[in-house]
C-alpha cells in the first residue's frame, strides 16, 4: 500500500456536451496524479482504486462497444470486491489511464477482460481483509465482508474499505491464484443488472464521440478520393472561401480535408472544393469477384483441422459430393458515421476515439507520426455501434493527421458516404467442400479450403487510412497474430481435413466483422453437412448428434430439439403452396474450443418472387457462466437479427475504382417488418468459466437459413446474400419431383 | 447572410443562428442549443437517427433546412421526457432494456412517440409498419418492438 492518490475524472459536464477541461484545478492536478496510476495490468492497481469514501473506480481496459460488456466487467468487480454495484464506476479504454487488455473483439471482454479484472477484485479484497485482520486483530479467516465492510463474524467492530485503504492505491501485485468467490456466494454475477449507460440513452443525455468538443476546436470534412488509389492531381478551394466560417483546406499527400469553424461550414466547403485524381480502375468486375478470389496469389497454406488420412479415404471410393460456397463482402454501417477529435499540442497527441483498440491504435499513430507512443494519448469514447475494425481507427488517424498540419485541435467528422465507401470491408470469402460417403450413408472423408485473406485475421493489418493517403510510415505488417479464426469442424469426422488458403491481398481493404472468418467457415461446414443429410436421406438433427461426441455439445442439441419442437424431415412432403415454408438447423462450437450456439430458423420463400423471410430463430446457447441473463439475451438478439441481414440483405457494391453502395438505399439492411422472432434458451453453467458471446450465434445463423429454404423448396443456397434474384435461380434449378 | 430564427424548442423560445437559410435544422439544434439526444445518422433522412417532433409529428431534421422551420414548435428527446418525468415510450424502452449501442434510439423512441400518439392499441404489425423507415444495425429490433407495444398497453 502507498500513498498516491487515485483520480476518477478527466472529464466535466457542461454545456450539453461532453466538455474536455484543461483547467489546473481541479481536474489538472488530478491530470498530474494520473501520471503516477500504474497501467501495468500485473498491478492491482492498474484495475482498482478505492477512496476514502469507499467508492471504486475500476479502470477497464476492454471498451463498452453497445454490447453491455462493460455492465457485466463491473458486475465482476463488485461481486468479486464484496461492494454494491452502485458503488462501481468503470473508466474504460483510456491509454494512460487503463492497462491494455487487448482490443475489445473476438467475444473476448468477459471471458479474458472480466475474468482479468476479477482475479485482481479477488486479490484486492484478499488484501484488505490480510489488513483489516491486522488492524482488528482478529484473524482473517474469521471476518466476513458485506457492502464493503469487514467484521468479524462473531460480533464487534468493523472497518469499511475505505477505512482499511483510505485515499491510496492499491499497490500489490495481482495473484493469479487469488482465492474466488464461491459462485452460489454471488448476489451480483448472474443477475440481469440494468445496463449502466441506458438511461442516459434514453434521455438523450449520453455523451458519443460525435459529441466532444475541445475548446478552439474546429470541424473538419474529408474529400476522399474518386478512386481507391487514385492520387491527388490538384485541389481548389477559392470557392470555399466565400462561406462564412471556412478556415483552410489541409493537404498532405493524397489526404485532402476542409476544416471551419462551424460544422455546415465545413460540409458546405467539402460540397465545394475542387479536387482533381488521377484515373484508377484496379478493382475487379463485381461480377466475377470470386473467379479474381480463386485465382488471387496465395500466400502460404495451412492446415488447421487433419483427422485420420483424407486423401486416401477418398480413394477407395464411395459416392463423391462436391460444393462451393460464397459470401459476399459487408460494410460495418454502423449507424452513426466515424468521428474523432484530435489535440496536437507541445508534441503530444490527444485522440478522443471509438477506436475498439485504444492501445494497439496508440502504436499505429506514433508509427504515423514517428512520435514516441508516450506521447500519444487516446481515450475512448463511444460510437456508434461496433462490429469489428470499423472506420474509427482510420477516421481517428485522418483527424491526427489534421490536427498536427494545422496545430489546432480538430472534430473530424465523416460523413455517410465517406463510411460506406471507406470502412474496411468484411473480405469475400470463398469455400470448397467434398466428401465421400459409403453405401450405408456414413461419411468416409471430408476435406474443405477455405480463401480468406491473410490480413487482417492472421497479421493485425488494418492499416490506418490516414497513414496510407497521407503516405506516412505505416504499422508494421508484421507484428504478431491479432486472432485464431479456429476454423475446423466441430465433428468427430474420420477423415478430414481443413486448408486454409491465405491470400496475399484482397480487392478492397479488408478487416474483421463479427464473427470473421468463423461465420464463412461454419456456413461452409453446416450447410456441406446438410447437403450431406439430404443426399443420403438422414435427418439434419440426426446426422449432427451421430458426428458430435462432445457431451455438452449434445446437451445442447437435445434441449434445442425440445423446445423448437424439431420433427425428423427426412420423408416430410415437400411445401408445394405459393409461400413456400421450412425449417432449418445449426450448430457451433465457437472457435472449437468454447461457447456453444445451435439455432433452428423458420423461414417462408415467396416463390414468385424469391423473397426469403426469416420468421422464428430458436437459440440454445451455452457460454459457460452467465453473468447478465439479460444482457446475455440482449447480445444473442443482436447476433441473430443482424446477421439475417448479412444473410439476406447485406451486399456490397462496387465498381472498378470504388465502392458504389454508399449509402442505405445502395446498401440495404433489414428492417422492422422482416425481422424474426427470437427464442432462446439459456444453458447456465454457475461454476464454469464464463465464455463470449459477442459472436458465436452469428456464425451458424447464414446455414440455418440457408437449410431452412432448401427443406421448404429443395434449392439450395450456396451464395450469401440469399436476394431474390439468386432464389429465384435457385428455385429454377430444383429438379422435379 | 447571417439569419436569425426563431422558434419554440421544447416548450421554450429558441434563437438559431446562420449564414446559410439552407442548413439543416439538425446543426442548429445539436452544435448551438446542445441538444444532443438526436444524432446524425446519413444526412439523407434515410436513417432516422435526426428524429424530431416538428408539431407533434416525427421529423428528420438531418434535411429540413433551417429557413423552414421560423416559429415552429420543435421537441427533441431531452424535451419528450426526463429521468424524474419520462414519456412512457423512454420508461418502455428502460424496462425493456432497448439499447444496444444507443445511436438510433433517439429516432426509435421519437418515431414511436408520435405514432403512438394517434394510434391506440396498435398491432404488432402496425408498429413494424410505423418503424419500418427507422434502421437499426446492432439488431435491437426485437427489444424496441417490445417497448413500443408496451408502451402502447399503457398509453392505451
Amino acid at each position: 500500500m502507498l500513498d498516491t492518490p487515485i483520480s476518477r475524472r478527466t472529464f466535466l459536464k457542461g454545456g450539453g456536451a461532453l466538455v474536455v477541461t484543461f483547467s489546473l484545478t481541479p481536474v489538472g492536478a488530478q491530470q498530474a496524479r494520473n501520471a503516477a496510476k500504474s497501467v501495468n495490468s500485473d498491478d492491482v492497481g492498474a484495475f482498482i482504486a478505492i477512496d476514502d469514501k469507499g467508492a471504486v473506480t475500476l479502470y477497464s481496459g476492454k471498451v463498452e462497444l453497445g454490447t453491455g460488456a462493460i455492465t457485466a466487467i463491473t458486475q465482476m468487480a463488485a461481486e468479486e470486491l464484496s461492494v454494491p454495484f452502485a458503488r462501481v464506476t468503470t473508466i474504460q479504454g483510456d491509454t494512460a489511464l487503463t492497462p491494455n487488455q487487448g482490443p475489445t473483439y473476438a467475444s473476448l471482454s468477459v471471458q479474458d477482460g472480466g475474468v482479468q479484472i476479477r482475479r485482481a477484485a479477488a486479490t484486492a479484497r484478499e488484501s484488505l481483509l490480510d489488513q483489516a485482520a491486522g488492524k482488528l486483530g482478529v484473524a482473517k479467516g474469521e471476518l466476513a465482508i458485506r457492502d464493503g465492510v469487514i467484521t468479524p463474524r462473531a460480533g464487534g467492530k468493523g472497518l469499511s474499505y475505505a477505512e482499511v485503504v483510505g485515499d491510496r492505491q492499491l499497490t500489490i501485485k495481482v495473484n493469479p491464484a487469488a482465492p474466488l468467490k464461491d459462485p452460489k456466494d454471488y448476489t451480483i454475477v448472474g443477475k440481469s443488472v440494468p445496463r449502466l449507460d441506458i438511461p442516459a440513452k434514453i434521455f438523450g443525455t449520453f455523451d458519443f464521440v460525435q459529441d466532444v468538443k475541445v475548446p478552439g476546436m474546429l470541424h473538419g470534412r474529408m474529400i476522399h478520393p474518386a478512386a481507391f488509389r487514385a492520387k491527388l492531381e490538384s485541389f481548389n478551394d477559392a470557392a470555399c472561401r466565400k462561406i462564412p466560417g471556412y478556415v483552410r483546406a489541409v493537404r498532405k499527400g493524397d489526404l485532402l480535408a476542409v476544416v471551419a469553424t462551424n460544422e455546415w461550414a465545413a460540409i458546405s466547403a467539402s460540397n465545394t472544393i475542387v479536387a482533381k485524381w488521377t484515373d484508377w480502375a484496379g478493382l475487379p468486375e463485381e461480377s466475377r469477384l470470386f473467379d479474381y478470389i480463386r485465382n488471387s496469389k496465395i500466400d502460404r497454406n495451412e492446415v488447421f483441422q487433419s483427422t485420420g488420412d483424407s486423401t486416401a479415404a477418398m480413394k477407395q471410393g464411395g459416392r463423391m459430393l462436391q460444393a462451393t460456397y460464397d459470401l459476399a463482402m459487408n460494410t460495418h454501417g454502423s449507424i452513426g458515421p466515424s468521428c474523432a477529435v484530435a489535440q496536437y499540442e507541445n508534441g503530444k497527441l490527444t485522440v478522443w476515439t471509438p477506436s475498439q483498440a485504444s492501445h494497439l491504435l496508440r502504436g499505429q499513430l506514433a508509427t504515423m507520426l514517428q512520435m514516441k507512443p508516450e506521447d500519444v494519448r487516446c481515450i475512448y469514447v463511444e460510437g456508434a455501434g461496433c462490429y469489428g475494425r470499423n472506420g474509427s481507427d482510420d477516421c481517428t488517424s485522418e483527424a491526427a493527421v489534421i490536427a498536427r498540419e494545422i496545430g489546432k485541435p480538430v472534430r473530424l467528422q465523416w460523413m455517410r458516404q465517406d463510411e460506406h465507401g471507406w470502412d474496411p470491408k468484411g473480405p469475400p470469402s470463398l469455400l470448397d467442400y467434398r466428401a465421400t460417403v459409403d453405401g450405408e450413408g456414413r461419411i468416409t472423408a471430408w476435406e474443405s479450403d477455405i480463401f480468406l485473406p491473410e490480413r487482417p485475421l492472421r497479421r493485425s493489418g488494418v492499416t490506418l487510412l490516414g497513414a496510407v493517403l497521407a503516405n506516412l510510415p505505416k504499422f508494421g505488417p508484421e507484428s504478431a497474430n491479432l486472432a485464431n479464426p479456429g476454423l475446423g469442424v466441430p465433428y468427430a469426422l474420420p477423415n478430414s481435413k481443413l486448408t486454409a488458403h491465405w491470400l496475399v491481398d484482397t480487392p478492397l481493404p479488408a478487416a474483421w466483422i463479427r464473427a470473421p472468418g468463423r461465420m464463412q467457415n461454419t456456413f461452409g461446414n453446416e450447410s456441406f453437412l446438410d447437403e450431406i443429410a439430404a443426399a443420403t436421406g438422414a435427418d439434419p438433427f440426426e446426422i449432427r448428434v451421430r458426428y458430435l461426441k462432445d457431451p455438452r455439445g449434445l446437451e445442447l442439441f437435445e434441449r434445442l430439439r425440445q423446445f423448437s419442437k424439431w420433427e425428423p424431415r427426412g420423408s416430410r412432403p415437400r411445401d408445394t403452396g405459393s409461400v413456400a415454408r421450412g425449417r432449418g438447423v445449426s450448430y457451433a462450437k465457437y472457435e472449437l474450443v468454447r461457447t456453444y450456439v445451435g439455432v433452428v430458423a423458420d423461414v417462408s420463400v415467396e416463390r414468385s418472387t424469391g423473397k426469403v423471410k426469416v420468421d422464428r430463430v430458436f437459440v440454445a446457447h451455452d457460454c459457460g457462466q452467465i453473468i447478465n441473463p439479460d444482457g446475455l439475451r440482449n447480445q444473442i438478439e443482436g447476433n441473430v437479427v443482424q446477421t439475417v441481414s448479412r444473410s439476406i440483405v447485406e451486399k456490397l457494391t462496387f465498381s472498378r475504382s470504388a465502392v458504389t453502395s454508399l449509402n442505405w438505399g445502395s446498401y440495404p439492411i433489414l428492417t422492422f417488418p422482416n425481422v424474426p422472432e427470437v427464442v432462446i434458451d439459456l444453458i447456465d453453467r454457475p461454476n464454469d468459466v464464463p465464455w463470449g458471446a459477442g459472436e458465436p450465434t452469428t456464425s451458424v445463423i447464414p446455414s440455418a437459413i440457408a437449410n431452412a429454404v432448401f427443406d421448404a423448396t429443395g434449392a439450395r443456397l450456396r451464395s450469401v446474400p440469399f436476394r431474390p434474384a439468386t432464389v429465384l435461380a435457385a428455385l429454377g434449378a430444383v429438379p422435379p419431383r | 447572410m447571417a439569419t436569425t430564427i426563431k422558434l419554440t424548442v421544447n416548450g421554450k423560445p429558441a434563437v438559431l443562428h446562420t449564414d446559410d437559410p439552407s442548413m439543416p435544422l439538425l446543426y442548429a439544434l445539436r452544435d448551438q442549443l446542445g441538444l444532443h439526444g438526436l444524432h446524425f445518422g446519413c444526412g439523407l433522412a434515410q436513417c432516422g437517427a435526426c428524429t424530431v417532433h416538428y408539431y407533434g409529428e416525427a421529423l428528420r431534421c438531418c434535411v429540413m433546412p433551417i429557413s423552414a422551420v421560423a416559429g415552429a414548435e420543435v421537441v427533441t428527446l431531452e424535451g419528450l421526457g426526463t429521468p424524474e418525468k419520462p414519456h412512457p415510450v423512454q420508461q418502455a424502452f428502460i424496462d425493456e432494456q432497448a439499447a444496444q449501442c444507443g445511436y438510433c434510439i433517439n429516432g426509435m423512441i421519437m418515431q414511436a412517440a408520435a405514432f403512438l400518439a394517434t394510434n391506440k392499441r396498435p398491432t404488432e404489425d402496425q408498429v413494424r409498419q410505423a418503424l419500418a423507415g427507422n434502421l437499426c444495425k446492432c439488431g435491437t429490433h426485437v427489444r424496441i418492438l417490445r417497448a413500443v407495444m408496451r408502451a402502447a398497453e399503457k398509453m392505451a
